[in-house]
């Protein structure tokens, strides 16, 4: 592991992003006007205060996969990924850069959306602040691991864009979004119990909900570090040296 | 073998089901230019991706400055540019550059000299993505040059280059060997073949020669090294 490495690595995809005003607008604005659509779509301060706290970790976990799955890919097809291989670069430090880099951008991200949904759309948030941005880019991180290693299964743009109704999808309808986990049908609480999304908006809930931090949020916490670090493990086997 | 600065011995390497590599074997000296020559889809790129160490290989083995090729000894001592250009389209020059130069701990004045020796002082700072074919893939061999390494792996690198700025690599090339730089540069040009110290003439996977550009002229009877392959191959295959 070199610090310099992923820091220079960081460094690079940021500097990527700045030459793409586009995306990064996008990537910026966009969850806070869905969450503004949101908030006057139900047009009652009740019914937002249930959903919207969910969408903070939610909104961050999908831009990041989808934006990570493309540029990834990218770093595949252009060979880019085979140049760092053959050279002193570590897999720990690129993903680390990855990390550094899409976590950056995604707290910066939540940081916009939190900012209008606390003043402008009346938000209730009973916890701290920071935990709150501690689960969002923990969320971040989730998607881009997850992102990265669903790139080693597309082989053009096009496939990476269809991971995300397969991985992101099923996670949005189980999560607890839409009806209480515990709720539903048995074998669809165990098959959302396995899912990292259930934890994530589980402790963004708990956060908003609630001023003390209880044990069961710091198991959520750790719950979706653990998946992070699984992702991330699953995603550096698909970083390969050497290639048929 | 022991001075040899690329070892390759008895290689064999298959590809979607097909041997693309067939029992190659050859030195590099040290301080020297050779030449991989062959018809597209010989086996030169595949061959290459060996000596860099990012091709899995079936059998045989390939030495890079005494060490297994591709592993952590000689990773930042070997550079590569690829055939196609591995560079990042959404950077300018000067960008992908100083990246790669962190990676391989070149000092930052580095960026400044590979740029200037392919040619793209007054392109630094345009997007890669913009470039035209001939300046993409000066960008995509001048990271190979960042950080001085012992050796240079070059696929194909002048293709498309109009002939002042081959020559001008050429020379580049020419003076990288002087200085004790060993290149492994392949080409289907045979111009560029009379300027190699040593040439390997490659075929359906396998080489038919392994000479300096002077025998392989006496050897054949043509002074023409183009003509000098077309009689190997008809010896070969009569």
């Amino acid at each position: 592991m070199n610090p310099v490495l992923a820091l220079s690595t960081a460094r690079r995809i940021l500097t990527q992003l700045r030459h793409d005003r586009r995306t990064v607008a996008m990537l910026l604005l966009m969850p806070s006007i869905l969450m503004v659509l949101l908030r006057y779509v139900f047009n009652s301060e009740a019914a937002f205060d249930r959903f919207g706290p969910a969408l903070l970790g939610i909104f961050p976990f999908v831009m990041m996969f989808l934006v990570t799955s493309i540029t990834t890919l990218r770093e595949r097809t252009t060979a880019t990924l085979e140049r760092l291989m053959a050279l002193p670069m570590g897999k720990l430090d690129l993903l680390a850069g990855y990390a550094v880099a899409f976590g950056a951008l995604a707290l910066v991200q939540v940081s916009i959306v939190t900012a209008v949904s606390l003043t402008w759309l009346g938000l209730d948030l009973a916890g701290s602040v920071w935990m709150l941005f501690l689960i969002a880019v923990l969320d971040a991180v989730l998607g881009m691991a997850l992102g990265l290693f669903v790139s080693a299964f597309a082989r053009t743009e096009f496939q990476a864009i269809q991971f995300m109704p397969v991985v992101v999808m099923p996670q949005l309808l189980l999560c607890g979004l839409f009806v209480p986990r515990d709720e539903m049908a048995v074998l669809l609480t165990w098959l959302s119990n396995v899912l990292p999304l259930s934890y994530a908006v589980d402790a963004i809930t708990a956060v908003t909900g609630t001023a003390t931090v209880q044990a069961g949020l710091l198991r959520d916490i750790g719950v979706v570090a653990g998946f992070v670090l699984l992702a991330l493990a699953l995603g550096a086997a698909t970083l390969r040296r050497r290639t048929p | 073998m022991m001075n040899y600065s690329v070892a390759v011995d008895r290689l064999h390497v298959e590809r979607g089901g097909r041997e693309v590599v067939r029992g190659v074997s050859f030195g590099v000296e040290p301080g020297t230019v050779t030449g991989l020559l062959g018809p597209s889809g010989c086996g030169k790129s595949t061959l290459m991706r060996s000596v860099v160490g990012v091709q899995i290989i079936r059998a045989g083995r390939v030495t890079v400055l005494g060490h297994d090729a591709g592993t952590r000894a000689v990773r930042g001592r070997v550079g590569y540019a690829t055939q196609d250009p591995a560079i990042y389209p959404d950077l300018t020059v000067a960008e992908a550059l100083r990246y790669f130069a962190d990676i391989v701990r070149a000092p930052a004045s580095d960026v400044s000299r590979v740029i200037g020796e392919v040619g793209l002082r007054d392109h630094a700072d345009a997007l890669i993505g913009r470039l035209s074919g001939g300046q993409h893939s000066r960008a995509n061999l001048a990271v190979a040059l960042l950080g001085d390494p012992e050796v240079l792996v070059l696929d194909e690198p002048t293709v498309g280059l109009d002939p002042v700025l081959r020559d001008e690599l050429w020379e580049l090339f020419t003076r990288l060997a002087a200085a004790g730089t060993t290149l492994l540069v392949s080409s289907h040009v045979m111009d560029e073949a009379a300027r190699c110290h040593r040439l390997l003439l490659m075929r359906d996977g396998a080489l038919l020669a392994s000479d300096t550009p002077q025998r392989l002229r006496e050897r054949t009877g043509e002074s023409d090294l183009e003509r000098a392959f077309l009689r190997l191959i008809q010896e070969v295959t009569t």
